[in-house]
């Protein structure tokens, strides 16, 4: 599948800011972060930020943009429709959880269940986006559960290294998160290893035989493609990465992901507060470039069944 | 609406006989010619005649070489286009209700009017059935000539896709898939007619018809050659060439 940036940008930000709000808002609920007005606030403006820049990239995908409110209106089958749905219902307990988090006492039930709110729906929106590419059965790298595993845990991921990052800027010592984080990667990257694994053996069970509706045992070679030139099919559908570089690609993401920010985070519990500014704003730069890669692949060696109607061996 | 009709009245689509279709791409060309001016006006080409020509396109034909495990081959010629099905992936996943599939005939259409342009339902088909216009920002796809099919003002054999009024040698049949005594589904039966991908689960309305079985000669006697000088006539002839040479 074509690697389209807006939609590897939307992903990654908006998951980004989804698992940051998640953790804010569980962390009110149920009393687990050192309550400190600013840093919840500031970091409250920031996943709203990353949400709302993730959503505009999206729509610039579209070819018409100025429609996308169309999109709000078939939740009840479409996965995509039900993540605006959800995506926009967020914002109405993240503006209530900012508002009451400056104005009220943080033990103010107000905080605690706006908190709760804004982490059920930001975990549900992530989970709709997933949904989007897991349930098409045309595209066997995208129709398994890994993929809503993976997005949840990497929303998560991303969003506590950033939650990370604040309480060292704000010079806060809480050693519960980092740890915490830390074991979330140590999980994400067993998953992504398990998505490697599924996606690496096996193939779909649409065949070029299938495809055409000849004998399974039957081998099929295309000898005339339909036109000369690309079609919009094979531009939009048939974007292959060499095996080579996606191993090597794999390597990246694995490392800036996941291993590079919890080594950076179990420093960030050694050092005094200077290497804990440092090792943490290097973990989240470091691991946001690990999930775009990650991401990209996640486009690029996804193969689409009508590859097979254009020479492809398999889905 | 984008979730499916429970049933449609009648199922319109298209039987493509692959035992017969030679690939001249008459279907296409047709095609391309009927819908640039129809329900999907303008089909935009980019370069048309520039170094990477590409456009909207609803029909295509393929060509492949099918080798069996007993290694005798085939050619196939594959014409391709929307099969309208049943359990249609592209309109469920379809966020605006622009994908649809009417109640009344089955047919899958895409309203350019509330289409946003987001490609997905291109991804959900297995087919790729499913086109993207550039120059006017929404999807396009195959109608099935929605505008050709009724249009009284067209004598009655004209009333069937542009692919089914070009095609020369027959191999394109189009009629309610949906009613077990159409001409259609008669052909279907009694020629095996089959679904593209059925483990996709989409129940495509289209069918395709196989190649038939072709007959091996089997070793025989070697045939006696008849005399070829056995009457007078030709013994007149062989003598004048024989003369003359």
């Amino acid at each position: 599948m074509n690697p389209a940036f807006s939609v590897i940008f939307f992903t990654t930000a908006s998951g980004a800011g989804y698992g940051l709000l998640a953790f804010l808002g569980a962390g009110s609920y149920f009393a687990f972060l050192p309550s400190h007005k600013t840093l919840i606030i500031v970091a409250i403006v920031v996943s709203l930020c990353l949400i709302t820049g993730g959503l505009l990239s999206s729509t610039f995908h579209l070819g018409h943009p100025e429609r996308a409110w169309r999109a709000l209106s078939q939740w009840r089958t479409s996965w995509l429709s039900r993540e605006g749905v959800c995506a926009i219902l967020c914002y109405i307990p993240a503006l209530v959880f900012m508002y009451a988090s400056a104005f009220f006492d943080s033990s103010s039930p107000l905080v605690s269940f706006a908190g709760l709110a804004c982490t059920f729906f930001a975990l549900i929106t992530v989970f709709t986006t997933a949904m989007i590419y897991a349930s098409l059965r045309s595209i066997r790298a995208w129709n398994n559960r890994w993929v809503p595993v993976n997005y949840l845990l990497f929303s998560l991921t991303t969003g506590g290294l950033m939650l990370n990052a604040f309480f060292a800027w704000f010079d806060l010592s809480f050693p519960p998160l980092a740890i915490a984080t830390i074991g979330l990667f140590t999980i994400s990257s067993i998953t992504k290893l398990c998505y490697w694994r599924f996606i690496d053996n096996g193939e779909s069970a649409t065949t070029a035989a299938s495809a055409i509706g000849v004998a399974q045992t039957s081998q099929v070679k295309q000898t005339q493609a339909p036109h000369t030139e690309t079609n919009y099919l094979q531009q939009e559908m048939g974007f292959q990465v060499a095996r080579k570089h996606a191993q090597k690609l794999r390597r990246i993401a694995l490392m800036a992901a996941f291993v590079i920010p919890a080594i950076l985070l179990a420093t960030m519990l050694l050092g005094n507060s200077t290497v804990s500014i440092v090792s943490s704003t290097l973990a989240v730069l470091i691991g946001g470039a690990g999930i775009l890669v990650e991401r990209w692949l996640f486009f690029a060696e996804a193969r689409h069944t009508v590859g097979l109607y254009y020479g492809a061996d398999s889905a | 609406m984008t979730a499916l009709p429970q049933s449609t009245q009648k199922k319109l689509g298209l039987v493509i006989d692959l035992d017969i279709c030679v690939g001249c791409q008459a279907c296409t060309t047709s095609c391309k010619e009927w819908n640039a001016s129809g329900y999907s006006a303008p089909l935009t080409d980019t370069q048309p005649y520039g170094e990477h020509p590409s456009g909207v396109w609803f029909n295509r034909v393929h060509s492949f070489e099918v080798t069996a495990e007993d290694g005798s081959s085939k050619t196939i010629n594959f014409p391709k286009s929307c099969l309208h099905c049943d359990d249609a992936p592209c309109v469920t996943v379809c966020p605006t209700g622009a994908s649809y599939k009417r109640e009344d005939d089955g047919i899958v259409l895409v309203n350019p009017d509330t289409c946003i342009g987001c490609k997905l339902c291109s991804w959900a088909c297995p087919y790729g059935a499913r086109e993207y216009d550039s120059n006017e920002g929404v999807m396009k796809k195959c109608t099935l000539c929605v505008d050709k099919i009724y249009n009284q003002d067209l004598p009655a054999h004209s009333r069937v896709p542009a692919c089914v009024s070009a095609c020369p040698t027959g191999a394109r049949s189009f009629g309610d898939l949906g009613d077990p005594s159409s001409a259609v589904s008669k052909l279907v039966e009694s020629r095996g007619g089959f679904d593209l991908m059925p483990e996709q689960q989409c129940k495509p309305v289209n069918k395709y018809l196989p190649l038939r079985e072709r007959v091996t000669p089997t070793a025989s006697e070697p045939m006696e050659l008849p005399n070829r000088v056995n009457n007078f006539s030709d013994a007149l002839l062989k003598w004048v060439d024989k003369t003359l040479s």
